[in-house]
C-alpha cells in the first residue's frame, strides 16, 4: 500500500492535496450550526448530479414525449418515482441550503477582506444555480413549466431594443417550444452542472487559500504556535468531517422526511397546475415561479410598468441580485461578525431576513392591491437594507473583538 | 432567538391571512380518502372502466400496476375491466396502457373537446373537488347534455352516472342583490339505481382509485420512508457518539 502510494505521490501530488485540503487544512476550532451548510450545499450538488445521471436514462427531451416520460419514471421505471422526487425536493433543498449559507455570511462578515473573491465566486454559483433550476423547471414539460418559463424569458423582451430578438434567441423558436425544451436539456444536464462545478472548485481553492473566517471574525492565522500552526485552528479532517457528518445525517432526515411524506409540500416544490401536459392555450389561473425566486418574482412584480414597458421592474429585480455582489464593499465596517457589531447592524440583518421570507411568501400569492402595496413596501425595505448597511458600518459603534476565538 | 422568532411571527401572521382563500359552495362536502383501502380501490377500478374509459383514458398508467397494487389476479382483470383492442385484433393484456378506442376526431365532434386524461386528475384537482363534481350535475334543459354541473358551469361532459345518482334539481338562493341565483343544494326528482348513501360511497370509491392512480408510489412511500427514517436515526445516533470522540481534544 504504501508502495502504491509513494507511485502515485511521484506523478501526482495526491498526499499534498490530501494535506492542503482536508488533514493540514486549518478550520477555527468555533463553527457552530450555521457552518453546516457549506459542505451540505456540496452534498445536495452530488446528489442533484447523481439522481439527474438516472434520470436522463429514461426521460425523453422532446415536446411530444417529455411529459409521458416524467410519468413512466414515476410508475414503470424501478424506484424511478424515488429518484425523481429526490430530484425535485433535492432542487428545493438546494436552495434552502445555500440561502442559509449566504445569510451565514451576512452574520459573520464572510465576504469581509481578504474573503471577497470568495463570496463573488459564490454569489456566481448562486446565479448559475438559479439558470439551472430554472431551465431543470421546463423539462417535466408540465403547464406551469410551460408558463412560467414563458413569463421569465419574456421578461428579457423587455429590454429596449435588443429585447424581442434576445428572447426569440434563447428560446430559439417564437414561442416557447420543443426546440427550447431541447436546448435547456442540453443546457440543464451538461452545460449548467460544468460550469457549476468549476465554480465550486474555484470557491473552495480560494477559501482555502485565506483560511475560514468564523462567528468571532477572528483571524486565526495571526496566533501561531512555534509550527507554524493557528492555535484556534483545527485539522478539518478528521474535526470537520466527523462533525459535518452529524450535519449530514440530521439533513438526511429532514431530506427524506420529505421525499417519502410530503414530496410535493403543499405545492411549494411540486406544483400542482405542473402535473398537466403543456398547453399553450390553457394558462394556469396564476403563474408563479416555484418558491425560490419568488423574493425576486415579488420585487419584479411590485415595480408598475412604466409606458407599457415592465423594463423597469426587471431591472429592479436584476438590480437586487447585483447588489449582492458589492456587500463586501458595500458594508465598510472593520469588524466582521455581527457579534461585535452595533445593535443597529443586528436590526439590520433580521429586518433584511424578514423582509426576504415576506417577499418571498408574497410571490407565491395572486397579487392584489393589498399586496401589491405591502410588497413595494417590502421592497423598498430590501434595497434599504444596502443603503443602511453602507451607512451604519461606516459610523456604528463596535464592541472589542477579542483576541482569540470565545469557544 | 426567542426575539426573533417573534418578530417573525409577528411579521408573518397578518401575511398569512391575506392568503386564506376564497371557501368551498355550499353544498360542498368532504370526501373521506384512503387510498390504503384495497376494497374500496377495486370498486373505484370497476366504476372507472364501466363509467369513465369509454370517453376518458390513463393513459400513462399500466393495467399490470393496477393490478398488483389492487391485488386484482391479471386474468380477473383481464377479462372484467380490459375492454380495449389491440391493432392486429386481439384483446389487450395486462402490460398495456390505460387507453380507449376512442379517436381524437370522433371526441372533438361529440363533446367540443378531446375528454381530458385522467391519470393526473386527482394531482392538479384535489380529490374533494372530483369528488363534488361528480355529485353535483343536475337537469339543464338548456343543455345540450341535458345535464349541468354546479362546480364546473357548462361541463361538456354528459351526467353519466345518472343510472346510478338518478336525477336532481338544483335548489337556489338569492344572491346579494346582483340578480344572480347560486345553487345551495339539490332535490332529487328521479331516483337512480343507488341510494344516495351508496352513491355517495360509489363516488368516494371512484375518487380514492383516481387519488391512488395519480401517484401508485403513495403506497409504498410511507412504508418504506418508516424504514429509511429509522436507519438514518441509528445512524445518528452512531456519528454524533463518533463526533463526541474525536472532539474530546478539542474541548
Amino acid at each position: 500500500m504504501g508502495k502504491l502510494l509513494t507511485w502515485v505521490d511521484d506523478r501526482f501530488p495526491l498526499t499534498r492535496m490530501m494535506r492542503e485540503h482536508l488533514t493540514e487544512y486549518y478550520a477555527p476550532k468555533n463553527f457552530n450550526f450555521w457552518y453546516y451548510f457549506g459542505s451540505l450545499a456540496l452534498l445536495v450538488l452530488v446528489l442533484q448530479i447523481v439522481t439527474g445521471i438516472f434520470l436522463t436514462m429514461q426521460y425523453q427531451p422532446s415536446a411530444e414525449d417529455a411529459f409521458a416520460s416524467v410519468q413512466y419514471i414515476m410508475r414503470d421505471v424501478h424506484w424511478g418515482w424515488l429518484i425523481r422526487y429526490m430530484h425535485t425536493t433535492g432542487a428545493s433543498m438546494f436552495f434552502i441550503v445555500v440561502y442559509l449559507h449566504m445569510f451565514r455570511g451576512l452574520l459573520y462578515g464572510s465576504y469581509k477582506k481578504p474573503r471577497e473573491l470568495i463570496w463573488i465566486f459564490g454569489m456566481l454559483i448562486f446565479l448559475a444555480l438559479m439558470a439551472e433550476a430554472f431551465m431543470g423547471y421546463l423539462l417535466p414539460w408540465g403547464n406551469m413549466s410551460f408558463w412560467g418559463a414563458q413569463v421569465i424569458i419574456s421578461l428579457f423582451s423587455t429590454i429596449p431594443w435588443v429585447g424581442h430578438g434576445l428572447a426569440q434567441w434563447i428560446r430559439g423558436d417564437f414561442v416557447i417550444s420543443g426546440a427550447t425544451l431541447n436546448r435547456f436539456f442540453a443546457l440543464h444536464v451538461i452545460a449548467m452542472p460544468l460550469i457549476l462545478l468549476g465554480l465550486v472548485v474555484a470557491h473552495i481553492l480560494a477559501l482555502h487559500e485565506v483560511g475560514s473566517n468564523n462567528p468571532d471574525g477572528v483571524e486565526i492565522k495571526k496566533k501561531k504556535n512555534e509550527r507554524g500552526i493557528p492555535v484556534d485552528g483545527i485539522p478539518f479532517h478528521p474535526y470537520y468531517t466527523v462533525k459535518d457528518l452529524v450535519g449530514v445525517v440530521v439533513f438526511m432526515i429532514v431530506f427524506f422526511l420529505i421525499v417519502f411524506y410530503a414530496p410535493t409540500m403543499h405545492d411549494l416544490f411540486l406544483e400542482a397546475p405542473n402535473f398537466q401536459p403543456a398547453d399553450p392555450l390553457n394558462t394556469p389561473a396564476h403563474i408563479a415561479p416555484v418558491w425560490y425566486f419568488t423574493p425576486f418574482y415579488s420585487i419584479l412584480r411590485s415595480i408598475p410598468s412604466i409606458g407599457g414597458t415592465a423594463f423597469p421592474g426587471v431591472i429592479t429585480m436584476g438590480l437586487s441580485i447585483v447588489l449582492l455582489f458589492f456587500l463586501p464593499w458595500i458594508d465598510n465596517g472593520l469588524v466582521r461578525s455581527t457579534r461585535y457589531r452595533s445593535g443597529l447592524h443586528k436590526a439590520l440583518l433580521l429586518v433584511f431576513a424578514v423582509v426576504f421570507i415576506s417577499l418571498g411568501y408574497l410571490g407565491t400569492q395572486p397579487p392584489t392591491p393589498t399586496l401589491k402595496t405591502v410588497a413595494q413596501t417590502l421592497t423598498a425595505c430590501y434595497f434599504a437594507f444596502f443603503v443602511g448597511l453602507f451607512l451604519v458600518s461606516r459610523f456604528e459603534k463596535t464592541k472589542p473583538v477579542p483576541e482569540r476565538v470565545t469557544h | 432567538m426567542l426575539k426573533r422568532i417573534a418578530l417573525i411571527l409577528t411579521v408573518c401572521c397578518p401575511l398569512a391571512a391575506f392568503g386564506s382563500e376564497g371557501g368551498h359552495p355550499p353544498f360542498w362536502e368532504q370526501p373521506s380518502i384512503n387510498v390504503h383501502d384495497q376494497a374500496s380501490l377495486q370498486r373505484g377500478a370497476r366504476l372507472f372502466a364501466n363509467y369513465c374509459m369509454g370517453c376518458h383514458q390513463a393513459k400513462y398508467q399500466r393495467w399490470m400496476h393496477v393490478a398488483d397494487d389492487l391485488g386484482i389476479p391479471d386474468d380477473v382483470l383481464q377479462d372484467n375491466l380490459i375492454w380495449t383492442t389491440g391493432p392486429k385484433g386481439k384483446k389487450e393484456r395486462v402490460g398495456t396502457l390505460m387507453t380507449n378506442a376512442m379517436t381524437d376526431d370522433y371526441a372533438t365532434q361529440a363533446f367540443g373537446k378531446v375528454p381530458p386524461d385522467l391519470t393526473l386528475v386527482a394531482r392538479y384537482r384535489e380529490p374533494a373537488w372530483i369528488y363534488n363534481y361528480l355529485r353535483s350535475f343536475y337537469i339543464d334543459e338548456s343543455s345540450k347534455t341535458g345535464a349541468n354541473n354546479a362546480l364546473l358551469k357548462g361541463a361538456s361532459m354528459p351526467d353519466v352516472l345518472w343510472s346510478l345518482q338518478g336525477w336532481q334539481r338544483p335548489k337556489y338562493e338569492e344572491g346579494d342583490g346582483n340578480g344572480e341565483k347560486r345553487i345551495v343544494g339539490f332535490d332529487q326528482v328521479q331516483k337512480g339505481s343507488m341510494t344516495p348513501e351508496e352513491y355517495d360511497r360509489a363516488v368516494t370509491d371512484l375518487v380514492n382509485f383516481l387519488a391512488y392512480v395519480g401517484e401508485p408510489a403513495q403506497l409504498d412511500r410511507a412504508a418504506m420512508g418508516k424504514w429509511v427514517i429509522l436507519f438514518l436515526v441509528v445512524l445518528l445516533v452512531l456519528v454524533y457518539a463518533l463526533k463526541k470522540e474525536y472532539w474530546k481534544d478539542v474541548h
